[in-house]
């Protein structure tokens, strides 16, 4: 009896595995991809190392004057000396920690919902939204129950463009779901009045909106009735909002199937019940992402509000870049204000994608 | 069995009438409407008496009294603000369609090399997208303006690009051409090659629908469009004259020159659009099945007819639509341009004309409805294209 012992495999060609083999499948597959591969290579080099020796490098970080900025780099020290400004704007400086109360507040208060298990999440989530806001807007504007009052016009920093955006959001959603509601309604005049609305606010870019409602919202309202420059630009923003919102909205809508409705209708749902306990959950449900994209869009679009003179985020640091004694450091303040913003637009928009994996739950087929 | 029609249905009050609803629920909603449109109109007619102000558009046939920077149309400082409204319209059209031009060709170019097989490339695509849409428009349009464009050295210094283009914190200056006497002749024989391509294009499909023979048209294109204008050249002579650019004391005279607020603005929507319109055209060919790409090449279609006939066709039914918004969002991004004092729709006629004249009402009615009107018009000439371009199904 003989027995057959096999050789062992013969090792793959080192050119199809490891990091060769790599190399090859995915940067020099053919001549004109490895062109490409050189290019792409090209272009990083002539990008990210002077990039690097700018920003960290060659930065200096330490200091308190302009005199400290000696390396011809990045002068950081002028975003750490107004880092104050920046965050807060003119709010009074003993009185911040009524504004970091207010964020941790949010923080702390939000947590809950973001955990799956966590029962009575709606319940919950309702009682929030009507209890933060009174809190939020006693902590920061005060002038009742012992805090100091705080004017508006103090306001600034990236707290104000927070403002602005949250306000905005909280503002235009309920106006967005009636005015999706409206539009997909059978009754031809409710629906001609929403359309025009939405398609309306659409239309207009919101540094028209803002200009209106800072010029001609004091003509339009009667004698002693009188907002302050905040109050006007949140109209606006939320009024310009909310057409967009109606429309994620009504994407949502669109996107139930009939037999919801007629489901409802048979159980003898009225309308509002029909809405409010089967259709808004199921399309709301569906519309999350958009909503956080619509809320992406908004909070870049804050910084508008420099248009009509309030102290967000990027105006508080146009303004500092002015300033005599730090002359010809716009770069450093525009960078960080870049940087600022795209870390809160890019953690929205990689939770918003989280989001539509996890609500992704076989409603598409 | 017969029951009369009138007893099929029980009978509530009138008020559960699913019919008398609508109507009463239409009839306060207009109610609503109607009053509160009369409040904000009643108080605003009491305001302007209170202040004094005049209204109506007879302000338009006033002297302006101050100059704009960048005028397409004739301009100077005794003319009309009628005359401002067009040169802050045409500015306006200027920007949103050079944007639109330069954020389609970025966008689809970087929308493809993120779909590229290039591991390099792809992440090259990505992390531009990544970076640039997630950063506020206004903001980058001051970085471009207040720490590049204006950061640049003064005339005297300017960068230069073989003596003709010269790059300073005054703007880009450029080599202008003027029509010479033999432009006509030039002209012309542009024309004709073009009417002769469009023919040759009509002839070579035809044929290709009878025959199934195909003929390659760029085969004829080329030559013709190359043959005919440089014959007109050689024979009449230089259809332009180029002026250049000179430095004469302190700035730059003769050629065109680019203001340092348009290239700002332009290159901040361009690049900020740029990154949405990748996005899009991304999904759009991600939206076409892989089954469509095999089965073309098994019908013996090469890779480039591929692409071209069977998957762009497709990818560009789902690319439209959201296209559309992107160049809406463009031309209303444009009005940024009041953030860095472009002369454009905003910020000459919402900004300067409003605070000199004092007419709000009017002038924000009048730049809202320019907005409303450039959206309306994109809209509908995509969805011209897009309905062109729409699957026809039985």
């Amino acid at each position: 009896m003989s027995t057959h012992t096999f050789k062992p495999d013969l090792p793959p060609p080192l050119l199809s595995v490891g990091v060769l083999g790599w190399l090859r499948a995915n940067l020099f597959s053919s001549w004109f991809n490895g062109l490409l591969t050189l290019f792409a290579a090209y272009l990083i080099w002539l990008v990210v190392p002077p990039l690097l020796q700018w920003a960290i490098i060659d930065a200096d970080w330490v200091g308190t004057t302009r005199a400290d900025c000696t390396s011809g780099g990045a002068c950081w020290v002028f975003i750490q000396q107004r880092f104050g400004q920046f965050m807060y704007g003119f709010y009074p400086t003993e009185l911040r920690w009524r504004v970091d109360l207010t964020l941790w507040l949010a923080v702390i208060g939000a947590a809950p919902l973001f955990i799956s298990a966590m029962p009575r999440k709606a319940v919950y989530g309702l009682g929030f939204l009507v209890v933060y806001p009174l809190l939020a807007f006693w902590l920061l504007h005060g002038g009742s129950f012992g805090l100091r009052e705080v004017a508006t016009s103090q306001w600034g920093g990236l707290m104000l463009t927070l403002v602005i955006a949250s306000v905005g959001i909280a503002g235009a959603l309920p106006l967005g779901i009636m005015l999706a509601l409206g539009r997909r309604s059978e009754m031809p005049a409710i629906r001609v009045i929403c359309v025009t609305f939405i398609e309306f606010w659409r239309g207009v870019p919101l540094i028209t909106v803002l200009f209106m409602s800072s010029v001609m919202l004091p003509l339009f309202l009667p004698e002693g009735m009188s907002f302050d420059k905040l109050m006007r630009a949140l109209i606006g923003v939320i009024l310009f909002q909310s057409a967009y919102i109606a429309e994620v909205v009504r994407g949502g809508l669109q996107a139930i199937p009939k037999g919801q409705y007629e489901a409802a209708a048979a159980m003898g749902l009225g309308y509002w019940r029909m809405m409010g306990l089967v259709i808004l959950p199921q399309a709301l449900k569906l519309v999350i992402p958009g909503i956080v994209n619509t809320f992406i869009a908004l909070f870049k679009d804050t910084s508008l509000v420099i248009i009509i003179g309030l102290f967000d985020l990027l105006n508080s640091i146009k303004q500092a870049t002015t300033d005599p004694v730090w002359l010809g450091m716009a770069t450093e303040g525009y960078v960080f204000a870049a940087l600022v913003f795209w870390i809160f637009c890019f953690g929205m928009s990689r939770y918003s994608m989280h989001l539509e994996r996890k609500l992704n739950t076989g409603h598409k087929r | 069995m017969q029951t009369p029609a009138n007893v099929s249905r029980p009978r509530g009050s009138v008020w559960t009438d699913p019919k008398v609803r609508a109507w009463l629920f239409q009839i306060i909603a207009v109610i609503a409407v109607v009053a509160i449109g009369w409040f904000l109109f009643d108080n605003t007619q009491t305001n302007l008496e209170k202040r004094g102000i005049t209204s109506g558009f007879s302000f338009l046939n006033n002297s302006a009294g101050f100059g704009i920077a960048q005028h397409l149309i004739d301009y100077n400082e005794s003319d009309t603000y009628g005359r401002v409204f067009f040169v802050g319209l045409l500015n306006t059209l200027l920007v949103s369609v050079i944007g639109i031009v330069l954020a389609t060709i970025m966008g689809f170019i970087l929308g493809v090399a993120r779909l590229s097989p290039n591991w390099l490339i792809g992440k090259v695509a990505t992390v531009y997208i990544e970076t640039f849409r997630n950063i506020p428009p206004l903001l980058q349009i001051f970085f471009w303006y207040f720490a590049v464009m204006l950061s640049l050295p003064g005339p005297r210094a300017s960068l230069e690009i073989g003596q003709t283009f010269f790059l300073n914190s005054r703007g880009l200056y450029m080599p202008a051409p003027s029509p010479s006497d033999s432009f006509v002749t030039f002209f012309g024989a542009v024309v004709v090659a073009i009417i002769g391509i469009v023919l040759l294009t009509r002839w070579s499909r035809a044929r290709f629908e009878a025959t199934g023979r195909y003929f390659p048209v760029s085969l004829g294109a080329i030559p013709l469009l190359l043959v005919l204008p440089g014959l007109a050249v050689l024979l009449t002579g230089n259809p332009l004259q180029w002026s250049t650019p000179e430095l004469t004391g302190f700035n730059f005279r003769g050629g065109w020159v680019l203001i340092p607020e348009l290239i700002a603005l332009t290159l901040a929507l361009s690049i900020y659009t740029a990154a949405f319109i990748a996005e899009n055209v991304r999904s759009g060919i991600m939206a076409v099945s892989h089954g469509q790409t095999e089965a073309a090449r098994s019908l013996g279609l090469p890779a480039g007819k591929t692409l071209r006939l069977v998957i762009i066709p497709q990818a560009m039914r789902v690319i439209i639509p959201p296209l559309t918004s992107q160049y809406l969002n463009l031309a209303k991004n444009s009005s940024l341009a009041a953030g860095i004092g472009y002369p454009d729709m905003v910020s000459l006629f919402a900004g300067t004309v409003l605070n000199q004249t004092g007419q709000a009402i009017e002038v924000i009615a009048i730049t809202m409805s320019v907005y409303l009107a450039i959206s309306i018009s994109i809209s509908m000439l995509m969805n011209w294209y897009n309905k062109r371009m729409a699957l026809i199904e039985r």
